[in-house]
């Protein structure tokens, strides 16, 4: 065993001499191979921290939606629905929602309106989220004026810029009491944007489900299951659509590593030639060619993930970040919580190792069967 | 469905690992036909030259088709969350017909490609190819256990339809449920006890007997097959009730999540390689000896029955520490 290892040592150690000797041809191999691993690395860390923070923000939601329709239009909702509901086992909490979204022709931009739940809250006070501070240049204490449905102006005190940590979600939020909420809207006392069931047992949720489905034909359910499905879907669909695209890149790829390894120069070729001559064994030319290229493929491999993944977590993906989650006027901030799974790294190899591997297995052998006197002569 | 970078992945990886087999299996026919190593023809030289190519293109097929296995598995496992009533692997296998069968197939091609890999590293040890007809003849029987993989792969993948309602594990391994995973689950956990110690016994026993007396070599592989098989269906029926503490979940896949310790790797890991030496171990000493291999086979032997003991040994300590520790008792339910 020791004697395998010295062995493998030793010829480690010629591959990185012979590396380095031709610098000019493997630092060009290397830099193209760590371009191929950055590409898909950020792709796939991307589209994995989205999922991973679509998973982490729904957590807390309800588990399941109920809203009204109308013409198969979502409409409000009464308040008697509740009551129709009444107690069904398994439900621990049910609550009215009220929340919309407010057109600010100011900025051009949407932002969403929520009440804080509390119904004692003060009507001129409002919390805004750190991108409507951003965009509308306001701070704690500043006054936002809002155009009411009547055509009314409302001016609000703004208590509070909701933080930056939760971004994601809150960076065109705008939080108001119920009262103010109505007033601005013009929706009437007893109407609910819709309504939220909170159900402990994940497994009674579907059950739930139906027996609403029943007792109000005329809504439709969204369970939070289904939306984290839908997420999932989406995120694995887009990052997919992205890796089509790149597999023209990593073809071209292929072509240059095959290329790279089938067109050697006269000095590697007599080379061979010497070391076949004096006593290396075709095995010994193959097993030293495959170290080489487990060099050059982890060295890759390491920087390009390692660079994949500051671009990802550190500048927020700037270069894929359109394709892969949208963007609009009051797009939110955010840098995404660091989270690498091996699944991933798995695929990322399959995308970029092997077809280096497969692209280089024939050129090695017919280099590793050269005779040496054809070479040397 | 197929757009999931996952799913791309192993169906380029079946693509490239069928074609190398392809290759290689041209070759194979050449190679049965025209192989006389007494001969000094241009055609024996080509063939020469041409075994190195073709053995160094199928030790990397074989070792992606290890790696596609994991991720097929991990793959399964993660996208559970994208099928209605799939909590793991299980449900996500059992989103069409296909998906069992390919498992399968998976770990069949793993044992095949294990057995040829240690024919072709012994065929390497002698200097006149002693072993090139038997390797070749193996890998022709390989190849269309590759391509029923990639087919059955490619059905798996291409069916998945997002609205059908899976069954998971809780329904599938139940004792109720019909079909094969119902019957492995329904087993009795006493006799299934009793036999998985039995197996356990004999195996090391003829296991050491194998180390120490070069005797009962290919006792030892069938025994090895017979532990693989019983040793499945013992954490089907009872070894995953004991990890769960749960005495009806008898999921084979929860047990590798993190909620469990990451427990069930200690199982297959160990439970695999000893499996996949024994088999090993039983092909190269049914083969005739050929003189230039005489004192490799032996190192060889030594120590595929030192791995495969070992691997035996780590499984059964896995399992004994799993159900020694548990919370759960079945005493007065069981017996």
């Amino acid at each position: 065993m020791l004697a395998f290892l010295r062995k493998q040592k030793y010829l480690i150690d010629y591959t990185l001499a012979s590396l380095l000797r031709r610098k000019g041809k493997n630092v060009g191999l290397l830099t193209v191979y760590t371009l191929i691993v950055f590409m898909l690395a950020s792709v796939m860390l991307f589209a994995h921290g989205l999922r991973h923070e679509a998973g982490l923000v729904l957590q807390s939601t309800p588990e399941i939606i109920v809203q009204r329709m109308q013409a198969g239009r979502h409409a409000m909702i009464p308040a008697e629905y509740l009551q129709r509901i009444g107690r069904m086992r398994g439900v621990t909490k049910k609550e009215g929602r009220l929340w919309g979204y407010y057109y600010d022709s100011a900025v051009k931009a949407n932002y969403t309106v929520m009440t804080g739940g509390q119904t004692d809250a003060v009507l001129s006070e409002i919390a805004i989220g750190s991108g409507i501070a951003r965009v509308r240049g306001l701070a704690i204490g500043d006054y936002l004026t809002l155009r009411s449905q009547s055509g009314d102006a409302f001016s609000f005190k703004i208590t509070a810029v909701l933080d930056t940590e939760s971004e994601l979600v809150s960076a065109d939020l705008l939080l108001m009491a119920p009262g103010a909420f109505r007033h601005v809207f013009g929706t009437e006392e007893g109407l609910y944007t819709d309504l939220v069931l909170s159900v402990r047992n994940p497994r009674e949720v579907s059950k739930v489900a139906e027996k609403l489905a029943k007792l109000l034909p005329d809504t439709r359910l969204i369970t939070r299951e289904e939306i984290l499905r839908t997420y999932d879907a989406v995120f694995s669909w887009r990052q997919g659509v992205v890796f089509i695209l790149l597999v023209g890149a990593v073809l071209a790829f292929v072509i240059f590593a095959w290329d790279k390894a089938s067109g050697l120069s006269a000095e590697e070729r007599r080379e061979i030639g010497v070391l076949k001559a004096i006593g290396w064994e075709t095995a010994d030319i193959m097993r030293m060619k495959f170290w080489e290229g487990a060099i050059i493929s982890l060295t890759a491999f390491l920087i390009g993930y390692v660079a994949a993944y500051v671009h990802v977590f550190f500048a927020s993906a700037s270069l894929f970040e359109p394709v892969l989650k949208g963007w609009s006027v009051l797009y939110p901030r955010f840098r995404l919580t660091p989270s690498v799974d091996g699944l991933q790294a798995a695929t990322l190899f399959f995308f970029s190792v092997l077809p280096y591997i497969v692209a280089t297995i024939v050129p090695i052998w017919r280099t590793s069967i050269t005779d040496p006197d054809a070479v040397m002569r | 469905m197929t757009l999931n970078p996952a799913i791309m992945a192993l169906v380029m990886v079946s693509i490239v690992v069928c074609a190398m087999l392809l290759l290689a299996s041209g070759f194979a026919v050449r190679v049965l036909r025209y192989w006389d190593i007494g001969s000094g023809s241009e055609r024996q030289l080509g063939l020469e030259r041409q075994t190195y190519l073709i053995s160094t293109l199928l030790i990397w097929a074989f070792s992606f088709e290890l790696m596609s296995l994991l991720l097929f598995i991990y793959n399964a496992e993660s996208m559970s969350g994208q099928f209605v009533g799939a909590m793991c692997a299980t449900g996500v296998l059992n989103v069409n017909a296909w998906g069992w069968p390919t498992l399968f197939v998976k770990v069949a091609v793993f044992f095949v490609a294990a057995v040829w890999l240690t024919l072709n590293y012994l065929d390497n040890q002698g200097y006149d190819y002693p072993l090139i007809r038997h390797k070749y003849f193996l890998l022709l029987a390989i190849a269309p256990l590759v391509v029923a993989e990639f087919v059955l792969q490619l059905l798996y993948f291409g069916d998945m339809d997002v609205a059908v309602i899976t069954s998971c594990c809780g329904t599938l391994f139940s004792s109720q449920a019909e079909g094969m995973a119902a019957e492995v689950s329904a087993l009795p956990p006493k006799p299934m006890m009793a036999l998985f110690s039995l197996v356990g016994v004999m195996v090391s026993t003829c296991g050491i007997r194998v180390v120490l007396r070069r005797r009962g070599t290919r006792l030892f592989a069938w025994l090895a097959s017979a532990t693989f098989v019983i040793g499945l269906m013992s954490v089907v029926s009872f070894i995953a009730l004991y990890i769960y503490e749960h005495p009806h979940h008898h999921c084979p896949f929860c047990i590798l999540k993190s909620g469990h310790g990451y427990v069930g790797y200690a199982l297959y890991v160990p439970l695999f390689i000893a499996t996949a030496s024994a088999l090993s171990l039983g092909t190269v000493s049914s083969l005739g000896k050929s003189s230039s291999l005489t004192l490799a086979v032996d190192r060889l032997l030594l120590r595929l029955g030192w791995l495969a003991v070992a691997g035996f040994t780590l499984f059964y300590l896995a399992a004994a520490w799993a159900v020694g520790t548990s919370n759960l008792t079945m005493g007065d339910v069981w017996w």
